[in-house]
C-alpha cells in the first residue's frame, strides 16, 4: 500500500477551481517529483494534501488514515512535514529555536538527539545555531526550514519548490541533501521548477498542466519523453 | 387640530418629506415628490391628530439624530470611501462647534468679563460661523493628516484618538481660548428673533402673526429646519462627489492601492483630500451643535458620545453608504435614547431597594452600546445597507437619487 | 518570491544611516529622545523648578514608567501575538484594581509591612485579581475575536470590537463600583523614604519599580527558555507557520491572554496604589500605554520597559513647566516622533 494517497482530488480558493480531479501516490523511501508551467496548481497541491486547504471532492490517505479533511497539526503528529515555498522559517526566532519549534508536537521531551540528527545532515547550522534565522542567506534559510520540518523524523517530507530563486552551486547542493534525507528512509514529494534536475534525482513523476494529470512516469522515462521534453523542459 | 399643533405640524413634515424622497430614491422624480410628499403629510398630521403630544419630543429627538448623521455622513467619507480609521471624530466635532462658538458670540463685556473667558468673539452672522468652522476643522485635519496619515490603519486609530483627547484637553484646560473648563455660553440660536415681540423684520406679516403663537420653547422646530436643509446639502454633495470621477479614484485608492498608484493616480493627495472633507463635514456637525445647546464645553466631546457612538451608527446603518449612515444615525440614536427610558425607569424602580445601584443604572447604557457594536462587527460588520457599487450615474438606467 | 537580501545587522551601520526600509537606526532615535528629555530637562530648570526637583520628577518617572511598564508588557505581547490593538486593554488594568479593592475590603486588614502602605491583604488579592482578569481576557475572546479570526477578519474589524469591549467593560465597572474614587488605604499615612540626592521617593514606588523589572525579566526568560514562550514567539512572528509546524496556535492565544491580561491587572493595581482608583483609569493610562508598546517595538518586552520609562520620565518632567494634565499629550507627541523617524519601534527585530 502506498504510504501517501491521493485520489482524485478537487480544490480551490472561493469560486474557483484549481485542481480537478488530481490523482498520485507516493510509496515509502521514493522520491516524487511534480513538475508543470506556472499556475498549474502544484502549489495548492501540497497545500490541499497539507490540511491548508480542504478538497470539495476526492480523499487523501497517508498511511491507512484517512486526511481529506484534518487539521495539519495532526498530520504532523502522523508523520508528514511540511516545508512551504515562501516564508518557512520564523525569522525572528535562532536556528535553534526553529529547529525546537518543528518539534513542538512531541511535548517537553529533550531534543538533543533529534538536534544532532538534523546538524548531522546540515552541519553548517549548527555552527550558526544561535543566529537569528532572518539574517540567514537564502539557502541557508531553506536548510534550516528543512532541517526544523525533519525535527519530528517524518516518514514523508513535502516540499514546495526547494530551490526556488537559489543559485546554481546551491541548487546542486539542495538536491544532494534531498537525496541524502532520502536515503535515511524518507519519503519525498516535491514540487519543482527545476524540472530537469528534480526529474533527473526522482524515482518518479508528475506532469500537472491547468490543474489536472498530464504525464506520469518515472524520472527517466519523463525526461526522456519527447512530449515532456518539449513542452516542460525548456527544449 | 390648533393652530400651534398646525404649525407644529407643518415645521416636521420638512424632515419627514426628506425621509421620502429618500426612500422613495428608486423611482422617477414625479412619482418620487408626489409619494414623498403625501408619505410626509401621512405621517405627520397623523401624529398632530391622534397623538399631539409626541411632536415635541419628535422634534428635539431628530435634530439630534440629524447632527449625528451628519458627523455619521463626515466618517462615512473617511472610512466608507477611503479606509482611514479615525477613532478621533470628538476632536473635529469639538474643534467645529467651539469655533462656531467663538465666531457667532461677542466678547464677554461688563460683569461677564470677570468670569467668562474667550479668545475672541468676532458675533459673525450664524453662516460665517458655520463656513468658519467646516474650514477650521478642515484645516485642523490637513495639519495632522501631514505625520500621521501613512501610518498603517491601527497606528492611524491610536494616533486619531489621541489627537482627539488632546484637543479635548486643549479645551478643557485653556482658560483663555474657549473659557475652559467652564462652558461658553449664549451662543445665540438663528431665526430666535421668531420670539420677540415684533418678530423677524424680514418676514411677511401675515407669517409672523401665525408664528407668535409659538413660544420660544418651540424653537426646536425651527431649528429642525435649518438642520434637515443642512443634512439635505451636505448629503447631496457627498452623493454627487462619490458618483464623481474623484470618487471612484478614492475607492480604488481603498481597495487596491498598488493598482491605483500604477494608474497615475496620486494616492497620497486623495487619500488627504478624503480625510479632510470628512473632517470639514465633522465640523460643520460641530457649528450645528453649539447653537443648538446654547452652551457647550468640553464634557460634550467626550469619546463615548462624540466618537464611538458614530462608529456603531455607521457599522450598524452600513460603512460605504451615505444613506446608511443616516439610517445607522437615527437608529442607534432611538437606541440610546430607548435605553434612556429604561435606565431612567430602572433607576426609580430599585431606588427603594438599592439606592447604590440606582445611581448607576446610567452606565448600563455604555455597557449595552459596547455589547451592540461588538455584535455587529461579529454577525453583520457591512450593516444593514451596504455599499453600493456603483460606478457611474451615466452608466445605469436607474434614476439617481 | 525573490528572496530578500539580508539585511544589513545594526551593528554595522553608521548611526544615523538608513535602513534599507527607509527607517533610523535605534541608536539614532535613542539618541533623539534623550534630546528631548534633555530638552524637558532644561525647560523645566529654566522655568523656576530647582535641580533637586527635577531629579526627584526624574526619579517619580522612572517610577511611574514601572506602572506603565507593567500594562504596557501585557499589551506588547498581546499586540505582537494577536496583531491587533486592543482598545480594552486598558480595562484589564481598571478590572485588576478593583478586584483587588474587593478583595482589601473583604479580607481582615493586618498591619503594613514594612515601610509599604500596604499589608498582606494586598498581596493576595493579587493573584486572585490577576486569575479572575485572565480569565474575562480568554472568555471575551473565545466568543468575540475567534470566531472574527475564524472569519479571518480584516484587523480594523477586530480593532473595533475592542473598542465595543472598551465601553462594555467600563460601564460594567461603572455599574458595580460607581463613578467615585476610591483609595486602597484611605486615610493611611504614606511617609516617603529619604535617599540621597535629595530624593524623596514613597517605599511603595520603589516596589512597584522593582516588582516591574521583576516581572519583565520573568517575562524575557519565559518567552526565550520555555517551549511555550518560544511557542508564543513564533506564532507572533509567523502564524501560519506555526500551524504548519505543529503549534496549536489557539492555545498559544489561550495563554497570551492570560499573561498580557494578570500583568496588566498587576499594573492596575500599583496605579491604584500609587495614586488612586478611577473607574476611567484603564482609558487615562491607554494613550501612555500604546505609546510606550510602539515607541519600544510591538512585540518586544524590553522595548515596553524601555518605552515606558521613557513615557513616564517625560510625563513627569514636562509637568514642571505644563499643565500636568497634558501628559497624555507628551507621551502622545513622543510616540509620533518616533513613528516619523522608526516606525516598527526601538527593538523591534526586523
Amino acid at each position: 500500500m502506498p504510504l501517501l494517497q491521493v485520489d482524485a482530488v478537487t480544490a480551490g480558493y472561493g469560486d474557483t477551481e484549481i485542481l480537478r480531479a488530481v490523482s498520485l501516490h507516493v510509496e515509502a523511501d521514493e522520491v516524487v517529483a511534480i513538475i508543470g508551467p506556472n499556475g498549474a496548481g502544484k502549489s495548492t497541491l501540497m497545500k490541499t494534501i497539507f490540511g491548508l486547504l480542504h478538497p470539495r471532492q476526492g480523499t487523501i490517505a497517508f498511511d491507512g488514515h484517512d486526511i481529506t479533511h484534518q487539521a495539519p497539526h495532526r498530520i504532523v503528529r502522523l508523520g508528514m512535514c511540511y516545508v512551504p515555498q515562501v516564508a518557512n522559517v520564523f525569522t525572528s526566532l535562532t536556528v535553534e529555536e526553529n529547529l525546537e519549534m518543528g518539534a513542538f508536537p512531541m511535548g517537553k521531551v529533550d531534543l538533543s538527539d533529534s538536534k544532532d540528527r538534523v546538524y548531522a545532515m546540515f552541519p553548517k547550522l549548527r555552527q550558526r545555531r544561535r543566529q537569528l534565522a532572518g539574517k540567514m542567506s537564502g539557502g541557508e534559510r531553506q536548510m534550516v526550514a528543512m532541517g526544523s520540518a525533519l525535527m519530528m523524523n517524518p516518514r514523508l517530507l513535502l516540499l514546495d519548490e526547494p530551490t526556488a530563486a537559489l543559485s546554481p552551486k546551491l541548487v546542486a547542493e539542495i538536491f544532494e541533501r534531498i537525496a541524502g534525507i532520502n536515503d535515511s528512509g524518507v519519503g519525498i514529494l516535491m514540487v519543482e521548477q527545476n524540472a530537469r534536475q528534480s526529474l533527473g534525482m526522482a524515482h518518479r513523476g508528475y506532469v500537472l498542466a491547468n490543474g489536472e494529470n498530464r504525464h506520469e512516469g518515472t524520472g527517466r522515462d519523463l525526461l526522456e519523453d519527447p512530449n515532456v521534453g518539449r513542452l516542460y523542459l525548456g527544449g | 387640530m390648533d393652530l400651534l399643533h398646525f404649525l407644529k405640524a407643518c415645521f416636521l413634515l420638512v424632515p419627514a418629506f426628506l425621509l421620502g424622497c429618500l426612500l422613495f430614491s428608486r423611482w422617477r422624480w414625479p412619482a418620487r415628490l408626489s409619494s414623498a410628499l403625501a408619505f410626509g403629510c401621512l405621517l405627520v398630521f397623523g401624529v398632530a391628530a391622534w397623538w399631539p403630544g409626541a411632536m415635541d419630543y419628535l422634534a428635539s429627538f431628530s435634530i439630534v439624530a440629524i447632527i449625528y448623521s451628519i458627523l455619521s455622513l463626515g466618517l462615512n467619507a473617511q472610512w466608507g470611501y477611503n479606509g482611514h480609521l479615525n477613532f478621533g471624530v470628538a476632536g473635529f466635532f469639538a474643534v467645529g462647534a467651539f469655533t462656531m462658538a467663538l465666531f457667532v458670540t461677542s466678547p464677554p463685556s461688563g460683569l461677564m468679563a470677570a468670569y467668562a473667558q474667550q479668545w475672541f468673539g468676532l458675533d459673525a452672522p450664524y453662516l460665517v460661523g458655520v463656513a468658519a468652522a467646516g474650514l477650521m476643522a478642515g484645516a485642523v485635519a490637513w495639519l495632522i493628516a501631514q505625520p500621521i496619515l501613512h501610518l498603517r490603519a491601527d497606528f492611524l486609530a491610536i494616533a486619531t484618538l489621541g489627537i482627539a483627547e488632546i484637543i479635548r484637553l486643549v479645551f478643557q484646560n485653556e482658560r483663555w481660548l474657549a473659557n475652559g473648563p467652564q462652558p461658553m455660553s449664549g451662543i445665540p440660536q438663528p431665526l430666535s428673533c421668531v420670539f420677540d415681540d415684533a418678530g423677524c423684520a424680514w418676514l411677511p406679516d401675515a407669517l409672523r402673526s401665525a408664528l407668535s403663537v409659538m413660544q420660544p420653547r418651540d424653537y426646536g422646530y425651527l431649528y429642525l429646519v435649518i438642520v434637515t436643509f443642512a443634512l439635505a446639502l451636505v448629503y447631496v454633495v457627498l452623493e454627487a462627489m462619490v458618483r464623481s470621477p474623484w470618487g471612484r479614484a478614492l475607492r480604488a485608492v481603498r481597495d487596491e492601492e498598488e493598482s491605483a498608484a500604477m494608474s497615475g493616480k496620486h494616492v497620497k493627495s486623495l487619500r488627504v483630500q478624503s480625510f479632510v472633507l470628512g473632517a470639514v463635514v465633522i465640523g460643520v456637525a460641530g457649528a450645528l451643535y453649539a447653537p443648538y445647546m446654547v452652551t457647550i464645553d468640553y464634557s460634550h466631546f467626550k469619546p463615548l458620545f462624540a466618537t464611538f457612538l458614530v462608529w456603531v451608527m455607521l457599522m450598524l446603518g452600513g460603512s460605504g453608504n451615505n444613506k446608511g449612515a443616516i439610517l445607522g444615525a437615527f437608529v442607534i440614536w432611538a437606541v440610546w435614547s430607548g435605553t434612556g427610558f429604561v435606565t431612567d425607569y430602572l433607576q426609580v424602580a430599585l431606588q427603594g431597594v438599592a439606592p447604590d445601584v440606582a445611581s448607576r443604572m446610567s452606565f448600563l447604557r455604555w455597557a449595552f452600546v459596547g455589547l451592540l457594536l461588538a455584535l455587529i462587527v461579529l454577525y453583520r460588520p457591512q450593516g444593514i445597507l451596504p455599499e453600493r457599487k456603483r460606478v457611474s450615474r451615466f452608466l445605469d438606467g436607474e434614476p439617481e437619487d | 518570491m525573490i528572496d530578500r537580501a539580508r539585511p544589513v545587522a545594526d551593528e554595522d551601520m553608521p548611526a544615523d544611516a538608513r535602513d534599507p526600509g527607509g527607517a533610523r537606526s535605534s541608536r539614532f532615535v535613542g539618541g533623539v529622545l534623550l534630546l528631548v528629555l534633555a530638552g524637558m530637562w532644561i525647560a523645566g530648570w529654566l522655568s523656576g523648578t530647582s535641580a533637586e526637583d527635577m531629579l526627584s520628577l526624574t526619579a517619580w518617572g522612572v517610577m511611574l514608567g514601572g506602572i506603565i511598564a507593567l500594562g504596557g508588557i501585557g499589551l506588547t505581547l498581546c499586540y505582537g501575538v494577536l496583531k491587533f490593538p486592543n482598545f480594552a486593554h486598558g480595562e484589564f488594568l481598571t478590572l485588576g484594581a478593583y478586584v483587588t479593592y474587593g478583595m482589601v475590603l473583604v479580607l481582615p486588614r493586618s498591619e503594613p509591612i514594612w515601610r509599604f502602605s500596604f499589608g498582606w491583604e494586598l498581596v493576595v488579592g493579587l493573584p486572585l485579581a490577576a486569575a479572575v482578569t485572565a480569565v474575562v481576557a480568554i472568555t471575551i475572546d473565545r466568543l468575540l475575536y475567534r470566531p472574527l479570526r475564524r472569519h479571518h477578519s480584516p484587523l480594523v474589524l477586530l480593532a473595533m470590537a475592542s473598542l465595543g469591549m472598551e465601553f462594555l467593560l467600563r460601564g460594567i465597572v461603572y455599574l458595580i463600583w460607581g463613578s467615585d474614587f476610591h483609595f486602597y488605604y484611605s486615610g493611611r499615612a504614606n511617609p516617603a523614604l529619604y535617599l540621597p540626592f535629595g530624593l524623596r521617593l514613597q517605599a511603595d514606588q520603589i516596589f512597584v519599580f522593582a516588582l516591574a523589572l521583576v516581572l519583565v525579566a520573568l517575562l524575557y526568560w519565559m518567552l526565550t527558555r520555555t517551549r511555550i514562550g518560544k511557542a508564543m514567539r513564533a506564532t507572533a512572528d509567523n502564524p501560519d507557520l506555526a500551524q504548519v509546524r505543529g503549534i496549536d496556535t489557539e492555545q498559544v492565544v489561550a495563554w497570551t491572554w492570560a499573561i498580557g491580561a494578570g500583568l496588566a491587572a498587576v499594573g492596575g493595581v500599583m496605579y491604584g496604589l500609587a495614586s488612586q482608583m478611577r473607574p476611567d483609569m484603564g482609558f487615562v493610562l491607554l494613550l501612555p500605554l500604546f505609546a510606550a508598546v510602539i515607541m519600544g517595538g510591538i512585540g518586544s518586552a524590553w522595548g515596553a520597559l524601555v518605552g515606558s520609562i521613557i513615557i513616564g520620565v517625560a510625563m513627569q518632567l514636562t509637568s514642571a513647566f505644563l499643565n500636568p494634565a497634558y501628559g497624555p499629550a507628551v507621551a502622545f507627541v513622543l510616540m509620533v516622533l518616533v513613528l516619523l523617524m522608526r516606525p516598527q519601534g526601538l527593538f523591534a527585530q526586523r
